[in-house]
């Protein structure tokens, strides 16, 4: 279920009203999150309510995620009480470097029941330090499935203050991504936090997959589908990624070697761009507007 | 067996949630339990036996218990129950993981 992740919204842990409906809205994946919606005298109680939701709530087609605490400030713990629950994944939070995710890593095995899928990594990139370790943090592990972006303390670290158009983060954005595609691994994009502002919302979403982004973090509910919307491949593309495909299968049939389209030569990259156009495309079969 | 020692509570009184008070009881008082809810005739019985099955789950045999209903799930009302008891300093063996 982790295989597109093009949204996944955060839901406080600590309150079963948003936990009970966080399914509802359609996102790839919900965040339920014991770290910063939860006051500190909560932890417990919220430990407790998200490991009984991980279990009986019906989340739908949304992916279940835990973003747990730093393993100094209360994360083990988290992991003790949820692990078993099974989540898809945990998100971990303040990531500085490999030893992190190893760390949660060794956790998650040690927690892990016999026969239980294993539980992967996103990592949370909100510190300079993070950051200038993205790669060996994207390496670090083989549950490492993606790297997400905070800007809001990255900024704050930075001295540097939050705009609309996102111009302060736009070289900590690329940086992750190369980070993440080097590695391999999927990049999700820091969340937009003007939940009236659609049209901002909708050109941050425009701008990071612009950037290479397949994914952005939601605060808020009636982000999803804007960010589906934007994110989702367009019909045009969607004919492109097919007439790709079907132009490699006919090379494979006569056993061509290199094979172009409109005149423009499909290498590996290429493929894979169709590849995930249309896999993209599954989740929204009319395909997205025109752009 | 296990004992409570100190009154604790779990929960807000937020729609969709519970709030639960555990206090200790006296040596043999048994479980005692109040419930306040607005669907107290339907579901009174059914939230008093999730209640004691986590009760039971600990160990805990005497126990004064308050339940003020807002409308939780099961879910959620096992979960503030087992918070709770966590935090009313659980004395003894509890079986298997909580």
């Amino acid at each position: 279920m982790l295989d597109v992740l093009r949204s996944m919204l955060f839901v406080p842990g600590n309150n079963p009203a948003m936990l009970q409906a966080a399914g509802v809205f359609g996102a790839d994946a919900v965040i339920l999150d014991l770290e910063d919606a939860v006051a500190l005298r909560e932890k417990d109680a919220a430990r407790f309510l998200v490991a009984e939701a991980l279990q009986s709530v019906d989340f739908k087609t949304s992916a279940k995620v835990v973003r747990i605490n730093t393993l100094e400030t209360g994360g083990e713990e988290d992991l003790r009480r949820i692990v078993a629950c099974a989540p898809a994944a945990v998100l971990a939070p303040k990531v500085q470097s490999a030893a992190d995710i190893q760390a949660v890593a060794g956790l998650l095995e040690s927690l892990e029941q016999p026969g239980q899928a294993p539980v992967q990594i996103i990592a949370l990139i909100e510190t300079p330090r993070g950051l200038a370790e993205a790669y060996a943090v994207a390496t670090a592990h083989a549950r490492l499935i993606a790297l997400a972006f905070g800007a809001e303390d990255y900024t704050a670290a930075l001295g540097a203050k939050r705009t609309r158009d996102g111009l302060e983060i736009m070289s900590a954005r690329s940086m992750l991504i190369n980070a993440a595609a080097a590695a391999g691994v999927a990049a999700i994009d820091t969340p937009f936090t003007d939940i009236n502002d659609e049209a901002g919302l909708r050109a941050d979403v425009a701008l990071a997959r612009q950037l290479g982004y397949k994914g952005k973090l939601a605060i808020h509910p009636r982000q999803v589908d804007i960010i589906h919307e934007v994110m989702n491949p367009s019909a045009e593309e969607i004919r492109w990624a097919q007439r790709v495909l079907a132009v490699l299968r006919q090379a494979e049939l006569e056993g061509a070697g290199a094979v172009s389209l409109d005149g423009k030569m499909i290498d590996a990259p290429i493929e894979l761009r169709a590849r995930h156009v249309l896999k993209l495309a599954e989740n929204n079969p009319a395909g997205g507007a025109e752009q | 067996m296990t004992t409570l020692t100190k009154p604790a509570q779990a929960g807000t009184l937020e729609s969709g949630d519970v709030v639960v008070t555990v206090a200790p009881a006296e040596l043999g008082s048994g479980i005692e339990i109040s419930i306040e809810s607005l669907v107290l005739l339907q579901y009174g019985e059914s939230i008093r036996r999730t209640v004691l099955a986590v009760v039971e789950h600990y160990g805990v045999v005497d126990a004064a218990m308050k339940v003020v209903d807002r409308g939780a799930l099961e879910y959620a009302l096992t979960a503030r129950t087992k918070a709770a008891l966590e935090r009313a300093g659980l004395v003894g063996e509890v079986d298997g993981d909580a």
